[in-house]
């Protein structure tokens, strides 16, 4: 890569968000804005290349992507009905339902208008990766296993239903605030998890590109609204399961469970981190949400030397109050992954037996089953939980691991 | 923008019988605030009849263009800025006549 190339990657990374939520105000059309910005970079790169980066990229940026837009709707006749959309958007914007203050900004609109609960969760996903994280289609086409033409159909479709049923390009009013953020929220665990727990045949068992993207755009989150504390949570939970990440696949492209994760490898920066968002949302004395419970459990496993050494009163405790949250199947199943290590393997099958018809098709509670009689010398039983999950596991690297546990069962 | 607020009853888990003056109560916010454009209830769905002249001779047959269990019960029409009002008036309405509501924005309005 070249130095230029560099800048603009870094450009692309820090600045595309700013200019196609800047123009979306201006222009009152998501179509233009992203085309219009992605014509800008176009033009920055051959532009940039003949007369040198200008002091400050971003306005270069802006006003190019603006006098683009501005070229398009005039080309398209369409000046005159666009002016008067945006001016009523703008109109929107200084009503009495705007809040005030460190969330008036652009980025986070379009994070909300992206994340709109009237879209449907592959829509939100693939236009937050779009149009906030600039991804390219192609990019995101490949991160979702899908053709390019059936991602980018996708991508048109929600952006007109924004248009047609009136979604607004506005931060919504503090009543609907912390279940819409929760929205916004949601499309970044699911692009992480993506990331995290790949699934499709052939894919890499770990996709650092979508765990890294989800990262990114949950910091910018963070740096939009830096109180909100399930936005803390869900970073903190971020942050610590992706220090991990390098110590969780073997060489061999097998799962690594935590038990036997080498711990040096572990990035501690990440955990660092993570563990200081933590201690900042317990000293808020706030009653803690999902994700900031999901990311107490994470600190006390990554402030453990080995599983031994793990608190695990402390862990089941954490669940208790996450089932108090969100009280469905698979929160109950991890927690009584957690009671096996405290109340022992007979306690914690009991517990998971009771959920057999609930998540009698999800793998991971094969897997949980096939520990626990493995544990409890019953082997033939856990030979056939071995094999429900294995197939039932879609990500490789998961059932590679499971695969071999199995057959290192007693006869 | 104008949207169509319908209300979709379940043939087969019919909804409770309208709290009285909910709906009306409803109504009149709705008027006060600057949203209502129009609104009513529909009768049952065996009283409606399918008229089709589309071949030029005009055929009438008796009962709804298609059986489905979901079915509109009624409606209202109003103007809102953008869908968060509409969705937020649309969830008004589904307490008011507990059923659930169908939020869709025309297209245009003669």
């Amino acid at each position: 890569m070249s130095e230029l190339d560099e800048v603009i990657a870094r450009v692309h990374r820090d600045e595309w968000a700013r200019v196609v939520a800047t123009i979306a105000r201006r222009f009152g059309d998501l179509d233009v804005a992203e085309d219009a910005t992605a014509e800008a970079f176009a033009t920055a790169l051959e532009h940039w290349r003949a007369h040198g980066v200008p002091p400050n990229p971003g306005g270069w940026l802006t006003t190019t992507a603006g006098n683009k837009a501005l070229d398009r709707v005039r080309r398209e006749g369409r000046r005159e009905e666009k002016q008067k959309e945006a001016q009523m958007l703008s109109d929107q914007l200084s009503g009495p339902a705007e809040p005030v203050g460190a969330v008036d900004d652009d980025r986070l609109r379009m994070l909300f208008t992206c994340a709109h609960p009237a879209l449907a969760m592959e829509a939100r996903v693939a236009l937050t990766l779009r149009m906030v994280g600039g991804l390219t289609v192609a990019e995101i086409a490949h991160a979702f296993l899908v053709q390019e033409t059936t991602m980018a159909q996708r991508i048109t479709r929600a952006k007109a239903k924004i248009r047609a049923a009136g979604i607004p390009f506005r931060v919504p009013a503090a009543p609907d605030l912390p279940t819409r953020v929760a929205g916004v929220l949601a499309v970044l665990y699911l692009v992480f998890n993506e990331g995290y727990l790949a699934t499709g045949e052939g894919s890499e068992p770990v996709r650092a590109e979508l765990t890294g993207e989800a990262l990114r755009l949950t910091r910018l989150v963070r740096e939009l609204l830096p109180d909100d504390g399930e936005v803390a949570g869900l970073l903190a939970l971020m942050l610590l399961i992706e220090a991990r990440r390098t110590a969780r696949v073997s060489a061999s492209g097998e799962l690594v469970t935590l038990e036997h994760q080498d711990r040096a490898a572990w990035d501690r920066t990440l955990i660092a981190e993570g563990h200081a968002l933590v201690r900042e949302r317990l000293a808020s004395g706030q009653a803690p949400g999902r994700y900031q419970v999901l990311a107490a459990i994470n600190a006390v496993h990554t402030d453990a030397h080995d599983l031994r050494d793990t608190d695990w009163s402390q862990v089941v405790a954490l669940y208790d109050q996450l089932v108090r949250l969100d009280p469905s199947p698979v929160v109950v199943l991890n927690r009584a992954v957690a009671v096996a290590e405290l109340d022992g393997p007979q306690v914690a099958l009991a517990q998971v037996d009771a959920l057999t018809e609930a998540l009698d098709g999800y793998h991971a509670f094969h897997a949980a089953r096939a520990d626990l009689l493995r544990r409890l010398g019953r082997s033939a039983d856990a030979r056939t939980a071995y094999d429900r999950a294995i197939g039932l596991a879609g990500n490789t690297a998961e059932a590679a691991y499971l695969t071999r546990r199995r057959d290192e069962l007693a006869r | 923008m104008h949207y169509l607020l319908s209300v979709i009853d379940d043939s087969a888990n019919p909804g409770p019988a309208d709290e009285p003056g909910a709906v009306e109560a409803f109504n009149d916010q709705l008027k006060k605030d600057g949203y209502w454009v129009f609104a009513g209830g529909l009768e049952r769905l065996d009283a409606s009849t399918v008229v089709d002249a589309r071949s030029g001779e005009t055929a009438i047959t008796d009962g709804p263009f298609a059986e489905t269990k979901e079915f509109l019960a009624g409606f209202w029409v109003i103007e809102a800025a953008d869908l968060d009002v509409a969705l937020e008036l649309a969830a008004g309405g589904s307490r008011a006549c507990h059923r659930k509501i169908e939020v869709r924005p025309f297209d245009g309005i003669a």
